[in-house]
C-alpha cells in the first residue's frame, strides 16, 4: 500500500543563546567556537517547556493542516532522548492533547538523535500493512549539554510531528533503509543529568561512517544517486558535519540549504532531521524527491527516499506556521537566564 | 672488547592519526611486520625485541607491553627477550639506543625495535594529564603546570631574551605542515599559513593550537643487525654511526637556563663524537618539535644555529627542504603526528628513508648524514642518533 506523510507540524522554543555568551562564561573564544561549529545561536526551552510540550505543539500544528478525525489516529510514537519521565510515557499526553485517545497504541522511542525517524518507520509499517489508518511519529528533544562541555554550544530544543497515512499523501515514502552497529560514541545512563561522549570519536567512526553507509545503502536499494533529489537533509549536530557529509556523497550546497537549520537553532537531537524535513516540505513542489538520513549515537542511521506528490498543492500549509515562521523572532538570553531555564542552577531544597 | 658497528636493515611504520579501527597491538604488529619484511628476514632470525612506549597503562590500561608485542608478533614460542622502554617522549629514541647497545655489545645479532602509542581512546582532558606526567608531578603538574604551559614559559622567555617573534614560531608549523603535505603517512597533509597558526585557538599564551603537536595513534619500527652482516640481507642498509643520551633535572625551574636543553646539547656532542661528524655535516634532521618553540630550541641546542637565532633561521627558510639543514622532512611531530612512544622510531624511519634516497617528493638531495633528536619531558631526557649512508 502506498503510504507516506499526510501532514506535519514543527515547533522550536523561542529562546536563544549565542556561542559568544556561553564562551564568555567559560573563558572560551565563543565566536570562533561558533564559527567552527557553524552555529550562530541555539534554541533553549522556556521554564514551562519540555519534550512533551514541544511534541504537543508540533502535533497540534500537524492536525490544523488537515481535516483528519483525530479518532482515526491509531498509533502515536514519540522519539526523544529527553523524555521528561523515565517511567511514564510522553505519547499519552500528546494523544490526549490532540484528542486521539483512547483507541490507539502509544509508545515512547529512544535511539539518541534518531528516535524520531524510528517512529516514522514504525508508523510506515503499521499503515503500509493496513493495520492502522493513521499513525503519528514525533521527534522532539530538550537536549542536555554539561556546563562548559563543547556540547553546550550546540545542544538545543525543538521537534516535528508527522501524520503517516495512505490517503491524501503529500510526500510518499518510497523507500527506507537503516544501518546499525554497536558503536559507543555518546551515552547517558539512568540518573545522569548530562551525557558523556567520545570527543572526536563521535565524528569519523560514528556520524560519518553510519550516515555514509546508510546513504549508500539507500541509493543502492532505490537505484538513485544524489542528482535525482531536489532536497537532502542529514542529521545536524553542528553545521560542519552535514555540510561535509553532503559533499562527500555528492550533494550540492543548494540541495541541503532548505533543511539545514542547525546554524540558527543548534542541534535539536531527535528533532533535527524531522525539523529539517518539515522545512523542506514547507517549500517543496510536486515531483520533488527528498533524501533524508538521520543519525543516532550508539549508533545507527535511518534513510528515507521521499517523493512529494500533487496533493501538496491542495495541502493547507498556511493553517499552521512554517519552520521559518516558527524560528523567526527569537528572544536572546544571557547565560544566567539560560542556566536558570535549563535547571543548571541548584536552588537548594528543591 | 670493541663494540660492533650497527646498521638499520629494515624500517616500517603505520599511518599516524586517529586510527579508530586498530588496537594498540594491531598497530604495533603492523609496523613491526613491515620492518621485518623490509629487512628480508624471517621471524626465527629475531633475537630480541625492544618496544618504546610511554603510557599504555594510562592510555589503554595495558602494561607489560614487551611480552604483549612479542606474543602478537608470533614470537611467544621462541621465548625471545622482549623489553619495554620508557622515557616519556623519548621512549622511542631510547628503545632504539637499547637495541643499538644489544647489537654493539655482541649479545644479539638481529633486534627489532618498535615504538607505539594509542592515544585517541581517552578524552582530550585525560590525554593532557597523561602527557603532563612527563613533567615533575610534585613540583610542576600538581601545582597546575601542564605540558603546553611549561613550553609556553619557554617560548615567552625566548621571545623576551632573543626577540623571537610570534611569526617565527608560526613559521615552524608552516614549514612542517608543508613537509607533511608530501608525506602520505602524515596525520596532517594540508599546508597551512602563518594566519592559520596565529588565528588558531589559544592554548597557553603565546602557544596556540597550531603551535602544538597533535595527539595521535601510530607505530614505527626498525630492524637492526651488525653492520658487517647487513649486506647479507639488503643493499640499502644505513649505519647508525653515533648514539648519545643525556638527562637533566626533571623540573624545568631547576635548570641552569630554561632557554637551552642541555641534555640535547650533551647527547648531540656524544653522538657526534662517536660518529666522527659535526653539526655542519648533517644534511637532514628529525628533531623533537612537540611545540613550535621546541624546534627552535632544538636547532640551537644541536648546534645548527647560535642560541637565539633559531627563529630567524626558520623564518629565512634555512631549515626547510632546500635549506642549510632540512629539519623535520617527515612533517615532524607537528604534522606527521606524535604517538609518543612511536615518535623516536618514526624519526629513525624517516632518516633511513632519506638516506636511502626513497623519500619521494620530500627527498633531500644527496643526503648522506642524518640525525634524530628525541626529547622526554621538558628536556629531562634527550636521545640523539647519527645515521650515515652505507
Amino acid at each position: 500500500m502506498e503510504a507516506g506523510i499526510v501532514s506535519y507540524g514543527a515547533y522550536v522554543p523561542r529562546y536563544r543563546i549565542a556561542p559568544e555568551e556561553i564562551g564568555k562564561v567559560w573563558g572560551v573564544d565563543g565566536k570562533s567556537m561558533g564559527k567552527g561549529l557553524m552555529i550562530s545561536s541555539k534554541s533553549i526551552p522556556g521554564p514551562d517547556e519540555d519534550t512533551i510540550t514541544i511534541a504537543v505543539e508540533a502535533a497540534r500544528s500537524m492536525m490544523k493542516r488537515v481535516d483528519v478525525d483525530p479518532q482515526d489516529i491509531e498509533a502515536i510514537y514519540v522519539g526523544s532522548e529527553s523524555h521528561p519521565y523515565a517511567v511514564k510515557p510522553s505519547g499519552t499526553i500528546v494523544a490526549e492533547a490532540i484528542e486521539a485517545s483512547p483507541d490507539l497504541t502509544v509508545a515512547d522511542f529512544e535511539f539518541a538523535c534518531k528516535a524520531g525517524t524510528a517512529a516514522i518507520q514504525a508508523c510506515m509499517g503499521l499503515v503500509g500493512s493496513g493495520h492502522i489508518k493513521y499513525g503519528v511519529a514525533i521527534g522532539a528533544d530538550t537536549s542536555q549539554g554539561a556546563p562548559g562541555d563543547p556540547l553546550e554550544y550546540s545542544a538545543s530544543a525543538g521537534g516535528a510531528a508527522f501524520l503517516i497515512g495512505s490517503k491524501k499523501v503529500i510526500a510518499r515514502i518510497d523507500g527506507m533503509y537503516s544501518y546499525t552497529t554497536d558503536t559507543p560514541d555518546f551515552w547517558r545512563r539512568e540518573g545522569q543529568m548530562y551525557p558523556s561522549h567520545g570527543g572526536r570519536f563521535t565524528g569519523e567512526p560514528a556520524y560519518f561512517k553510519h550516515i555514509l553507509s546508510c546513504a549508500k545503502g539507500m541509493f543502492a536499494k532505490a537505484g538513485t544517486s544524489p542528482k535525482d533529489y531536489a532536497h537532502a537533509v542529514f542529521h545536524q549536530p553542528n553545521g560542519k558535519f552535514p555540510t561535509r557529509v553532503a559533499k562527500q556523497l555528492g550533494f550540492s550546497d543548494a540541495q541541503i540549504k532548505a533543511g539545514l537549520l542547525v546554524p540558527l537553532i543548534g542541534n535539536t537531537y531527535s528533532g533535527a532531521v524531522p525539523l529539517g524535513l518539515a522545512a523542506i516540505l514547507d517549500e517543496a513542489k510536486p515531483g520533488d524527491r527528498v533524501f533524508a538520513v538521520a543519525y543516532g549515537s550508539g549508533a545507527g542511521s535511518d534513510a528515507f527516499d521521499i517523493t512529494v506528490t500533487d496533493e501538496i498543492k491542495s495541502f493547507a500549509r498556511d493553517r499552521a506556521p512554517t519552520v521559518k515562521q516558527v524560528i523567526e523572532n527569537p528572544k536572546f538570553l544571557d547565560y544566567a537566564h539560560y542556566a536558570k531555564f535549563r535547571g543548571k542552577i541548584n536552588l537548594g531544597g528543591g | 672488547m670493541t663494540m660492533r658497528k650497527v646498521a638499520v636493515i629494515g624500517v616500517g611504520d603505520t599511518k599516524f592519526g586517529e586510527l579508530w579501527d586498530a588496537s594498540f597491538r594491531d598497530i604495533g604488529i603492523r609496523a613491526g611486520l613491515s620492518a621485518v619484511e623490509d629487512a628480508n628476514i624471517t621471524a626465527e632470525k629475531i633475537d630480541a625485541v625492544f618496544v618504546g612506549n610511554m603510557s599504555a597503562g594510562r592510555f589503554i590500561e595495558q602494561e607489560h607491553i614487551g611480552a604483549l608485542i612479542a606474543d602478537y608478533a608470533g614470537l611467544a614460542r621462541d621465548h625471545i627477550p622482549a623489553t619495554r622502554v620508557e622515557a616519556a617522549g623519548a621512549s622511542g629514541g631510547l628503545a632504539l639506543r637499547q637495541g643499538y647497545m644489544a647489537i654493539a655489545s655482541g649479545l644479539h645479532d638481529i633486534v627489532v625495535v618498535g615504538g607505539a602509542e594509542k592515544m585517541m581512546d581517552v578524552s582530550d582532558v585525560a590525554s593532557a594529564f597523561i602527557q603532563s606526567s612527563a613533567a615533575d608531578q610534585e613540583w610542576e603538574t600538581e601545582l597546575g603546570a601542564t605540558f603546553p604551559s611549561l613550553h609556553a614559559l619557554i617560548a615567552r622567555r625566548h621571545m623576551h631574551e632573543h626577540g623571537t617573534t610570534r611569526e617565527q614560531l608560526a613559521d615552524v608549523a608552516v614549514k612542517n605542515h608543508r613537509h607533511g603535505s608530501m608525506n602520505p603517512k602524515a596525520q596532517f597533509q594540508k599546508e597551512i599559513t602563518r594566519d592559520t597558526v596565529i588565528g588558531s585557538l589559544m592554548v597557553s599564551s603565546p602557544l596556540r593550537m597550531f603551535d602544538c603537536a597533535p595527539s595521535s595513534d601510530g607505530a614505527a619500527a626498525v630492524v637492526l643487525c651488525p653492520l658487517d652482516q647487513a649486506k647479507k640481507y639488503t643493499d640499502s642498509a644505513v649505519e647508525i654511526a653515533g648514539t648519545g643520551q643525556a638527562s637533566d633535572t626533571l623540573a624545568l625551574h631547576h635548570r641552569r637556563d630554561i632557554l637551552a636543553f642541555d641534555a640535547t646539547r650533551v647527547a648531540a656532542e656524544r653522538a657526534f663524537k662517536m660518529a666522527g661528524v659535526a653539526h655542519k655535516d648533517i644534511d637532514v634532521a628529525e628533531v623533537h618539535d612537540n611545540f613550535t618553540i621546541s624546534e627552535i630550541l632544538a636547532i640551537e641546542d644541536l648546534g645548527f644555529f647560535k642560541k637565539g637565532e633559531g627563529g630567524k633561521a626558520t623564518e629565512e627558510g634555512r631549515t626547510s627542504l632546500e635549506g642549510d639543514v632540512a629539519v623535520n622532512t617527515s612533517g615532524g611531530l607537528k604534522a606527521r603526528g606524535d604517538p609518543i612512544g612511536a615518535t623516536g622510531l618514526a624519526q629513525a624511519v624517516e632518516i633511513v628513508t632519506q638516506l636511502r634516497g626513497k623519500a619521494g617528493k620530500r627527498q633531500v638531495k644527496d643526503a648522506s648524514v642524518g640525525l634524530t633528536h628525541n626529547v622526554g619531558g621538558t628536556g629531562a631526557t634527550a636521545v640523539v642518533h647519527v645515521f650515515r649512508r652505507f
